[in-house]
C-alpha cells in the first residue's frame, strides 16, 4: 500500500497518525501540538486558496500547510472514503 | 509565614493566561523587553493577605524546548530566577494539549498548581471534571478559575501562599518514562557534571531534568555542556543512551520522551474527565463553517480589514486633527508671548512640534489596538492567517503578516507595531522592513501637490494609482529578496492553533490598550522628540542673523542652514534623477515627515505662509507657482513622487522600528536600502522617460 500521508485526505475524512517524517523545529511543533503516533486527526477544510487546511486533532482546530501535512503519515480510517490519489 | 513571593505565570498561548493575569495583579503592571531579545516581559504586582506577590507573566508556550526565543526565555526565568511557585494556567475545553506543557513544568521540579481555565466552554462541549481525581493523577493542586469571569482568583492566591510555605509534597512525583527509557536517564543522571546545574538551586529534580534534555538532544544545554571539561567524556555516553533507545524502541528519543508524556497525560484523562460529546456543531464550528468558506472567507476577511482600516484612520482622524489644532493654539499664544528669537523657535519649531508630533499618532494606536485586540481576542486573528498564508508564504512571509501590510497604507507607525502579532523574529522584522513601502496617508499631500501642477485631471487618478501599485510591488519584492538574502532562515512553521471563539473582556481590552499607548509615548517619544531637536538644529543653523523676525520660514534662511547646505551637497548626487539642490532641501526635510516635502517646496518657492504653516496643497496657485518656479518635467515630478514614496520614512517610522526591534542596526538598514532603492528606481524611471522622450 502506497504511503498516506495527510495532505492527500479529503475534507471529512479521520485518519490515524502512523508516523512523522520531518526533522527539527517543524516535528517539534507537530509533536506538542499533539499529533504524535496513535493521535485520531480529522481534516476539516482547505483554507479558501487552498493551501493551508484546518485539522481537528483531540477536539482542537489546527491549521498547517500542506507542506507540512504531507509529513505526516496515516492510516485512513473505514469511516472515510479513501481518496482518489494520482 | 513568607511576606514575598514569586509567582510565574506559565501556559499554552491561548489558555487565558493574559486574563488570569490581569486578574491577580489588576493595573500594576510593568512591561518591558527580557534583554536582548523582543519577547516582551510582563511582571505584576498583588498584595494579598499581607503578602507581596510579584507575578511574572511568562510567553505563552506549548512546551519547554528550546525552538523559540519565548520557550528560552520562559525556561532561563524557571530555571535561573528564584521562582517559588508555578501557576500553570490549563485550558480545559483542550486539556491533553495543554497538559503537555504541564508535565514538563512537572520535569522541572518546581512547586506547582495548575489553574484549571475555561472550564465552562469544556462543559459546554460535553466535557467533566473530577477535580479530585485529577489533580491526584497529576500529582499537582488543581485549581478551577474562570478568567473571564474573574471566578478562582482568591482560591488561586490562598492556593499559591500554601504552596509557597509548606511545599508541596504532591511534585515530588515527575512524570515516569518505560523502564528502560528510566534506566537512560538514571544513568545520564549520575555522570552529569556538577557544574552543570549547581548554579539553580531551587528544583528538586534539575539533575532528571538535565538529563531528560540530553536524551533529547536540546540544543541551548547541549551548548551548556560544551562548555564543561568532561564534555567529550558526558556526549559519547549520551550519544550511546541514545543509540540505545533508537535500537530498542525504532524511534529516536524525543519521541519517546513526548510520547511518555502523553501516555501519561492521556492516562490521567481517561480516568478524571468524562466526555458526553454533544450531538450538534459547536459555535465555533458554525462560525467557521460561515468565515473560512472557500467562498466567503476572503470576502469576509476583506471586509474585516476595511473595517480595521476605517476604525483606526477613520475614527482616528476627529482626534487627531483636534490634537493637532490644539498644539497649533498652543504655538500661537506662545508665539504673541514670547519674544522673538531662538528659544522661542526652540520651543516652538522644536520642542511643541515635536512632541506634537508623537502626541498626534495616539488617537491611530488606541483605535489600533483596539480593533487588534478585538481580533485576537476572539479568535478571528489566526484565522486571518489562515486565509491569507498562501498569498504571504510565496514571499516568503507568514499569512499573519498581511494586517500590518494593509494598515501600512494608513501609517507605517501603528502597522510596524502591529507586526507584534508575528512570532517568528525573521518574519517579523523583515514585514517591519516593507511596510514603510506601502504608501502612508503623510505621502498624499505630495502626490496631490505634483499632480496638481503637473498633470491633466483625466490622468491624475492613474498617475495616483501607479505610485501606489509601484510600493506594493516593491514591497513584495523587497520581502522576497530580504528573506532570502538579508534575514534567510527556515520558515517558521505554520501549524498554528484557531483558538476557540470568545467573546472578549472590556478590561483586557482597555487594559491592551493602554499599554500599548503608553510604551509608544514612553520610548517612541523620547526618540522622536530628539530627533525633531536635531532638525530643528539642521534647519536653524547657522544663523543669518538679521532676519530672525519671520524666520525660519525664509527661503534665504533655508538656503544658508545645515540643512540647506546638505541639499546642495547632495546635489551632484541626485542631479542624474533631474532634481536640482531645491529638490535637496526638500528631500532632506522630508526626513522629519513626508508632508513637510510640501510645506518646504511652499517655503522654498516664497509661498506666502498663512502664519498656521498650514499650506494648502490642493490650492491652485500654489500648484502653479511650483509648475513655474521648479522648472520640473512633468517626468522629473513623477519621479519625484516615487522618491518620496520609496526613500527613507519619517523620523517615527525609524524610531519605532529602533524601539520594536531593540536594536539599532534595523532602522539603519531601513533607511540605508530605501534610499538605495528610491535612488535606483527613480534613476531607471527617469532615465527610461528621457529616452522615450518624456523629458519635455
Amino acid at each position: 500500500m502506497p504511503s498516506h500521508t495527510l495532505k492527500d485526505m479529503l475534507p471529512g475524512q479521520k485518519a490515524v497518525v502512523v508516523r512523522i517524517t520531518g526533522v527539527g523545529a517543524i516535528r517539534r511543533r507537530l509533536l506538542e501540538m499533539g499529533i504524535i503516533t496513535g493521535t485520531t486527526v480529522e481534516m476539516v477544510r482547505y483554507a479558501p486558496l487552498g493551501d493551508p487546511l484546518e485539522l481537528k486533532v483531540n477536539g482542537a482546530l489546527l491549521s498547517v500547510r500542506k507542506e507540512e501535512a504531507a509529513l505526516i503519515e496515516i492510516l485512513e480510517q473505514k469511516t472515510g472514503e479513501m481518496s482518489s490519489e494520482t | 509565614m513568607k511576606h514575598k513571593i514569586t509567582v510565574a505565570l506559565a501556559g499554552n498561548p491561548n489558555a487565558g493566561k493574559t486574563t488570569i493575569f490581569n486578574n491577580l495583579t489588576g493595573s500594576h503592571q510593568h512591561v518591558g523587553n527580557y534583554p536582548g531579545v523582543t519577547v516582551e516581559k510582563k511582571v505584576g504586582k498583588a498584595v494579598y493577605k499581607d503578602t507581596e506577590f510579584t507575578i511574572i507573566d511568562l510567553p505563552g508556550t506549548y512546551s519547554l524546548t528550546a525552538f523559540s526565543a519565548e520557550e528560552m526565555v520562559a525556561r532561563a526565568v524557571l530555571i535561573e530566577e528564584n521562582i517559588d511557585v508555578v501557576v500553570n494556567v490549563v485550558d480545559a475545553s483542550n486539556l491533553e494539549r495543554n497538559l503537555n506543557l504541564t508535565a514538563q513544568l512537572k520535569e522541572l521540579g518546581l512547586p506547582l498548581i495548575v489553574a484549571l481555565n475555561m472550564v465552562d466552554i469544556a462543559s459546554s462541549q460535553g466535557i467533566s471534571f473530577n477535580y479530585g481525581l485529577l489533580s491526584q493523577l497529576l500529582a499537582v493542586q488543581v485549581i478551577p478559575v474562570t478568567g473571564t469571569k474573574n471566578k478562582g482568583t482568591t482560591e488561586l492566591l490562598d492556593a499559591i501562599i500554601d504552596v509557597a510555605n509548606n511545599g508541596c509534597s504532591l511534585t515530588a512525583k515527575p512524570v515516569r518514562y518505560e523502564e528502560y527509557i528510566e534506566k537512560q536517564i538514571n544513568f545520564l543522571e549520575r555522570i552529569l557534571p556538577e557544574a552543570l546545574y549547581k548554579d539553580f538551586s531551587r528544583s528538586v529534580f534539575l539533575r532528571r531534568w538535565f538529563a531528560i534534555k540530553l536524551l533529547e538532544y536540546d540544543q541551548d544545554i547541549l551548548s551548556k555542556l560544551k562548555e564543561q571539561p568532561t564534555y567529550d567524556s558526558v556526549i559519547e555516553q549520551v550519544n550511546i543512551c541514545r543509540y540505545l533507545l533508537l535500537q530498542k524502541y525504532k524511534q529516536d528519543p524525543e519521541m519517546l520522551i513526548v510520547e511518555g508524556r502523553y501516555a501519561f497525560i492521556r492516562g490521567a484523562c481517561r480516568e478524571a474527565l468524562s466526555y458526553t460529546p454533544k450531538e450538534q456543531a459547536t459555535v465555533t464550528d458554525r462560525i467557521d463553517a460561515i468565515v473560512l468558506n472557500r467562498l466567503l472567507g476572503l470576502p469576509i476577511f476583506l471586509v474585516i480589514m476595511w473595517l480595521l482600516f476605517q476604525m483606526t484612520f477613520t475614527l482616528g482622524n476627529p482626534p487627531m486633527s483636534l490634537i493637532e489644532s490644539g498644539f497649533a493654539r498652543f504655538a500661537d499664544l506662545l508665539n504673541t508671548l514670547m519674544p522673538a528669537g531662538l528659544l522661542k523657535s526652540l520651543i516652538i519649531d522644536g520642542i511643541i512640534g515635536g512632541v506634537g508630533g508623537v502626541i498626534v499618532f495616539l488617537p491611530n494606536i488606541l483605535f489600533l489596538f483596539l480593533g487588534i485586540s478585538l481580533l485576537e481576542a476572539s479568535g478571528y486573528m489566526a484565522r486571518a492567517a489562515f486565509v491569507t498564508d498562501r498569498l504571504m508564504h510565496r514571499i516568503g512571509l507568514h499569512g499573519k503578516s498581511f494586517i500590518p501590510m494593509i494598515l501600512g497604507f494608513g501609517c507605517s507607525i501603528p502597522a510596524i507595531m502591529a507586526t507584534r502579532t508575528l512570532e517568528n523574529k525573521r518574519d517579523r522584522f523583515v514585514t517591519m522592513l516593507i511596510v514603510p513601502l506601502m504608501s502612508c496617508g503623510a505621502r498624499l499631500p505630495v502626490y496631490t501637490l505634483l499632480t496638481a501642477a503637473f498633470f491633466e485631471k483625466q490622468t491624475a487618478g492613474n498617475i495616483l494609482f501607479s505610485v501606489y501599485l509601484v510600493g506594493v510591488l516593491l514591497a513584495l519584492i523587497m520581502a522576497k529578496v530580504l528573506r532570502t538574502w538579508i534575514l534567510p532562515g527556515e520558515s517558521e512553521p505554520f501549524v498554528m492553533e484557531l483558538p476557540v471563539y470568545r467573546l472578549p473582556t472590556v478590561k483586557n481590552i482597555l487594559m491592551q490598550m493602554w499599554i500599548r499607548a503608553w510604551l509608544y509615548l514612553k520610548k517612541a517619544g523620547t526618540v522622536i522628540l530628539a530627533a525633531s531637536v536635531i532638525t530643528w538644529i539642521l534647519f536653524t543653523f547657522p544663523l543669518s542673523g538679521h532676519d530672525l523676525q519671520s524666520y525660519p520660514n525664509t527661503s534665504t534662511q533655508l538656503e544658508q542652514s545645515y540643512a540647506g547646505q546638505l541639499g546642495h551637497l547632495i546635489e551632484p548626487v541626485i542631479r542624474p534623477l533631474g532634481f536640482d539642490w531645491k529638490t535637496g532641501i526638500a528631500l532632506v526635510a522630508g526626513f522629519a515627515g513626508k508632508e513637510i516635502v510640501v510645506s518646504t517646496l511652499g517655503t522654498l518657492y516664497s509661498i506666502e505662509d498663512t502664519g498656521s504653516g498650514e499650506i494648502n496643497a490642493q490650492e491652485s496657485g500654489f500648484a502653479e507657482r511650483v509648475r513655474e518656479q521648479s522648472g520640473y518635467t512633468p517626468l522629473v515630478a513623477y519621479v519625484l513622487m516615487l522618491f518620496v514614496l520609496i526613500y527613507v520614512p519619517c523620523l517615527a517610522t525609524v524610531a519605532i522600528i529602533r524601539h520594536e526591534t531593540n536594536n539599532w542596526k534595523w532602522p539603519l538598514f531601513l533607511i540605508g536600502y530605501t534610499l538605495a532603492l528610491a535612488w535606483l528606481v527613480s534613476f531607471v524611471v527617469y532615465r527610461a522617460g528621457l529616452l522615450y522622450g518624456l523629458g519635455s
